[in-house]
Order: C-alpha cells, then sequence, then structure tokens
C-alpha cells in the first residue's frame, strides 16, 4: 500500500504491512507493529498489557515508532492511551499496583528487562504532561533541573545549554531577560514550553506528550503544535491527544485506541494519518474520526 | 404583565428561606470568629495592663528573689534554652520520620499504626509524660533533674506531632511536580530534596510553630523532669556543658517561665506572687509570638531561596 500525498512533508511515506520489525517478530502480527522500509524503528511496544491490580487497563499492544516521526495515539477516554504512553518511560511503575507484561523496546534493547536503569532512560525518554508543571522555581534553574540532577555543574556550558534549551522550545524571546523569575509566574502555554525545554535539556531521543495542549487556549496549542513539527526533524515523538484535528495536523501516523467489551483499552488500528483520516479499514476508527462516538 | 413580567420570585431580594439560611450561616460563622477574636484580644489586653507596672529590663533580665519583686531572667532563658533543645532533637528526627511515612513507607496496616499511634502519643496528658519522664529520663538514667531531661519529655509528644504534621504537608505536594522531576530522570531521593521538601516548607513551619507553642506553654511534663529549681546568676561566658552552673549546660536543672507561673501561684510564698505571674504571662505571651513571627518570617526567606518565588 502507498500513500502518495500526506498532510507534512515525511521522511519516508511508505507503509508495508506485510514489513515486520525483527523485534516485533513473534508478537501477533496486526498493523501496529509494521513500518515503512527505509525507516528506522526507534520505540516500539511488543505485546504490551498492562494492570491495575486485577483490572487489564491496556491489551496486548504492539507497534512501532520510526525514527524522526510523530504517532498520534487517539481514542475515547478510558482506551488506554496514557497508560501505554508511560509504558515507554516505565511511569507506570510509581503507580501501586499497576503491572506491566510485554516487551518495549528503544533502539532494540528491552526496556522491561530487570537490570534497565529507569532513571537512565527517562533521560533518554522525555516526558510532557497534560497540565504544565514546572518546578517552583526559576526560569533558568527548570531547564537546567535535569542536567544538575546528572551531575552538570560548569556554569558556562549550562547557559549554553539553558539558551539552546530555551530557543528548541520557541521560549527564548520571550523570557531571555527573565531567566531568573520563577517559572510558575509564565502563562500556562509558556509554562508549557518550559517544560518541553526541560525536556530538552536532557537530551533526550525521544519525547512523550499527554495530551501536552489540553489546557492550553487556542494560540498557545498552535504554538505547541507548531513546535512539534519542528522537533520532529531531531526527535521521535509520541503524543496523546484528544483533539482529532491535532493528530491530523502534526502527526505522520494515527493509532486508534478503544475500549473493548472487557473495558480493557486495545490497539484497533494504526496507519498512514491520512489514510486513519480519509480510508480506515476498520468501521469503529471511521466512525470514531468522523466523529459517531467518543 | 409582558412576557418578561417576571415570577412571583424575581430578581429582587426577597425573604426566600435559602437566603435567609445564608445571611444566618454567615452572620454565625462571623460572630463565632469575633468571639474567638475577643477572647484572644481580651488575655492579651489584661496582661498588657496587668503587666504595666511590673515591666522592666530588670524584671526581664534580672535573677527571681524571695524577698522583693526579682526577675525572671533564668527562667526566660530557660524556656528559650529547652525550645531550642526541644526543638533540636524533634524538627530534625520529626522531618526525617515524616519523610519516610510520606514518601517511603507506603499505605498499609502498619504504617497505618504508626500514624494512629503518633496522633494519639502527642494527646496524651502532659503529666502522664511528665511522670513517665522521671521514670525514663530522671531515675534510670541517674541524671536527676535537668534541661535535657525535660527535653526528652518534651520531644515524646513533640516528635509524633512534627512527624505527622511533617508528612501531612509532604502528601500536599501535587503528584504533578513529582512526576515531572521522576519523569527528567531525577532519582526519588534527588525529588524529594529538590522539589517536593522546598513545596511542603511552609507546612513544615506550621508544625514547628505548633511544636514549638507547646514547648513554651508547657510545665506539667516539666515539673518531674527539668526540675522546679534553677542556678540563678548565669555566667554566659561559661561555656563548660559539663558545669550544672553553666546556662549552657543540659545537664542541670532548668525550671521555664511557665512552671515558674505555675510554681509562684501553687506555693503562694511572697508578696508580689500576682505581679510576677502578670509579668511572667506577659513575657511568655510575646515571646510566642516574637518566635512564630520569627519562624514565619525564615520560612519565607527559606521557601524563596529555593524555589526563586
Amino acid at each position: 500500500m502507498t500513500t502518495t500525498t500526506r498532510l507534512e512533508a515525511p521522511t519516508g511515506s511508505m507503509i508495508d504491512p506485510t514489513v515486520l520489525l525483527p523485534s516485533a517478530a513473534g508478537s501477533n502480527a496486526d498493523p501496529g507493529a509494521t513500518i515503512g522500509p527505509g525507516m528506522t524503528p526507534k520505540i516500539g511496544a511488543e505485546s504490551v498489557s498492562v494492570y491495575y491490580g486485577a483490572k487489564l487497563a491496556v491489551s496486548n499492544v504492539s507497534l512501532t515508532v520510526p525514527e524522526r516521526s510523530i504517532l498520534a495515539l487517539i481514542g475515547p477516554s478510558g482506551s488506554g492511551k496514557s497508560t501505554f504512553l508511560r509504558c515507554f518511560n516505565r511511569m507506570n511503575d510509581l503507580i501501586p499496583g499497576a503491572r506491566v507484561t510485554g516487551q518495549v523496546r528503544l533502539d532494540g534493547e528491552g526496556l522491561m528487562d530487570p537490570d534497565v536503569s529507569v532513571v537512565e532512560l527517562r533521560r533518554r525518554v522525555g516526558m510532557v504532561f497534560q497540565r504544565p508543571n514546572p518546578f517552583p522555581m526559576s526560569i533558568y534553574d527548570n531547564v537546567a533541573y535535569g542536567p544538575r540532577r546528572r551531575g552538570a555543574s560548569d556554569k558556562a556550558a549550562m547557559d549554553v545549554l539553558v539558551e539552546k534549551s530555551l530557543t528548541r522550545a520557541a521560549l527564548w524571546n520571550e523570557v531571555k531577560d527573565d531567566l531568573r523569575k520563577s517559572g510558575l509566574s509564565l502563562s500556562g502555554g509558556q509554562q508549557q514550553r518550559l517544560c518541553i525545554a526541560r525536556v530538552l535539556a536532557t537530551e533526550p531521543e525521544v519525547i512523550l506528550m499527554d495530551e501536552p495542549a489540553s489546557a492550553l487556549d487556542p494560540v498557545s496549542t498552535l504554538r505547541i503544535e507548531e513546535l512539534m513539527r519542528e522537533l520532529r526533524e531531531s526527535y521521535t515523538i509520541i503524543i496523546v491527544t484528544h483533539n482529532m484535528q491535532q493528530a491530523a495536523r502534526v502527526s505522520d501516523r494515527t493509532a486508534f485506541f478503544n475500549m473493548g467489551e472487557d473495558r480493557a483499552g486495545y490497539l484497533v488500528e494504526l496507519d498512514d494519518t491520512r489514510t486513519i483520516f480519509t480510508n480506515p479499514k476498520n468501521q469503529m476508527t471511521e466512525d470514531y474520526v468522523s466523529g459517531r462516538f467518543g | 404583565m409582558t412576557a418578561l413580567g417576571g415570577s412571583p420570585a424575581g430578581i429582587r431580594r426577597g425573604s426566600r428561606r435559602s437566603i435567609i439560611a445564608d445571611r444566618a450561616a454567615t452572620a454565625v460563622l462571623w460572630g463565632l470568629g469575633g468571639f474567638v477574636m475577643l477572647l484572644l484580644g481580651a488575655i492579651i489586653l489584661h496582661f498588657v495592663i496587668a503587666s504595666i507596672g511590673v515591666m522592666s529590663l530588670t524584671f526581664i533580665f534580672g535573677d527571681p528573689s524571695d524577698t522583693a519583686l526579682g526577675g525572671v531572667g533564668p527562667l526566660l532563658w530557660n524556656s528559650v534554652y529547652m525550645l531550642v533543645l526541644a526543638m533540636l532533637i524533634a524538627v530534625p528526627l520529626g522531618v526525617l520520620a515524616g519523610i519516610y511515612m510520606a514518601e517511603y513507607a507506603g499505605q498499609n496496616k502498619i504504617t497505618d499504626t504508626i500514624r494512629f499511634a503518633e496522633e494519639a502519643i502527642s494527646s496524651v496528658p502532659s503529666i502522664v509524660v511528665g511522670l513517665f519522664g522521671l521514670i525514663a529520663f530522671v531515675n534510670l538514667t541517674h541524671w536527676g533533674f535537668t534541661a535535657l531531661g525535660g527535653a526528652l519529655a518534651l520531644t515524646l509528644f513533640n516528635l509524633p506531632l512534627m512527624a505527622r504534621l511533617s508528612e501531612q504537608a509532604l502528601r500536599a505536594v501535587p503528584a504533578d511536580e513529582r512526576s515531572g522531576s521522576l519523569a527528567l530522570g531525577a532519582t526519588k531521593w534527588q525529588t524529594i530534596r529538590h522539589v517536593v521538601l522546598p513545596l511542603a516548607i511552609p507546612g513544615i513551619v506550621t508544625g514547628i510553630i505548633l511544636t514549638a507553642g507547646r514547648v513554651f506553654g508547657e510545665a506539667a511534663a516539666l515539673l518531674f523532669t527539668a526540675g522546679l529549681s534553677t542556678p540563678t546568676g548565669y555566667n554566659f561566658g561559661n561555656l563548660d556543658i559539663f558545669d550544672p552552673k553553666s546556662p549552657w549546660s543540659p545537664f542541670r536543672p532548668a525550671t521555664t517561665l511557665s512552671v515558674y507561673i505555675w510554681k509562684t501561684n501553687s506555693e503562694g510564698l511572697g508578696s508580689y506572687i500576682q505581679q510576677i505571674g502578670d509579668g511572667a504571662s506577659a513575657l511568655l505571651l510575646a515571646t510566642v509570638l516574637l518566635f512564630n513571627l520569627g519562624a514565619r518570617f525564615l520560612g519565607r526567606i527559606l521557601t524563596r531561596r529555593l524555589t526563586a518565588a
């Protein structure tokens, strides 16, 4: 299957469902496990299920995200998108009673393996949250937080890193004279960009975004989306969103999640974003993207 | 009547029951608040007026006297000294215990029991704590009546209180801030140290103030531990902490201002009981007020330092 028209200039637009990633081999062969030829798999899930106590929250999801692309996770509330997202940096570890089965791979390395350092993992896989959550410290210290915890102390190098990160997060021009001001003094949209700058400063490879614009006004939302498209040149991004226009605007590929009869979320369909929104294979996806439920 | 001609309820202020109830609630709550303020004001005003003829530098810093009015200097010093000693024990241990209970211990039957015990023990009648202190810190240790024994007795109910209040302050820090730190690859301890603790400081300062208030005000727990006597004629140049005559020594009897008020009034000796009581009470109130303001001020500076707020 070949798609020739895209919403964005893509790095690769070939989608071939018959090509299975080596890392995904052996798991159930659903379309999520496939990426186009010539694309490098960056991060992916193999038969991932998440339980909260005895309750199954996410059921057997496999998918792969190519390097330098944006994958959007869409679906109704309760379909397990955010829970699934948190598997990629093992934030579910923090929830008492949560259990994840299956494997998550970053550059082929198993992230669920017992010898994985979650601290190291979270430096490589950053996360932006739904509610902007800057720390109660200065703008500068917010950005320097991650590198400092890693032991960085050189003042000049930190100045450069802070400026670079804030610039990449499209916030530098607005705050360059106020770096000593509290991060909490910024507007909601600026706070969220500060949180993105904070993540960029740790020099991650993958950025997870959990509804990063849902608490923001439309103008701030557009700025964040613009930023995401720029970041896509260097980073692999997975975004959870309730906003279908947003998924259509920013992502290369879209995964549609739904809640099954057992109330567990599962992956219905994953494809090129254009295909999901114009010509999905599954009737449920069709109904959802056309606004008939959810 | 037009189409917009209004229902009987209209938009005019009426006498609907909900409005009456709302006004009644406002009046009652204002009244109660005012009553409490009035009581507090009356107490303060009484001692300010009563102490007018008594208060002087000699009274504040001088030695007590059996025949004249004398002063309460050593007792005031003892109160401050005991406060510092008790807080030196209770604050670090209490905050650390609070961190453990909030961040590491989790929620299960054992920790619930500990929390219940913390609350229960901090409300044990202080005379009982005093008697226990007599056995544990006076007799068993063979120290006799000492400031340290008194401070340890105070710790018995201050430490659990401090731990409980610290735990609550830490728990009140939103989960989002913790997640943000952990998601950046900070360790749990780094997250506690750099994000959670700074946000919890105002709550911890409240804990310190509540705890300190009890140290200042406590008499019963100190009667049989820090004792009813005190060396006088303090020489603050004497830094030998093992010399019972040194004001810096924890191993000396140390009657506090509160205990002294109780003692002069219950013994009823001397002709200046009333004046000493009034003056000492006013002094105690002023000290507590100063301490509370000071603690809030320091807490605010600390928060600003840590958060750039």
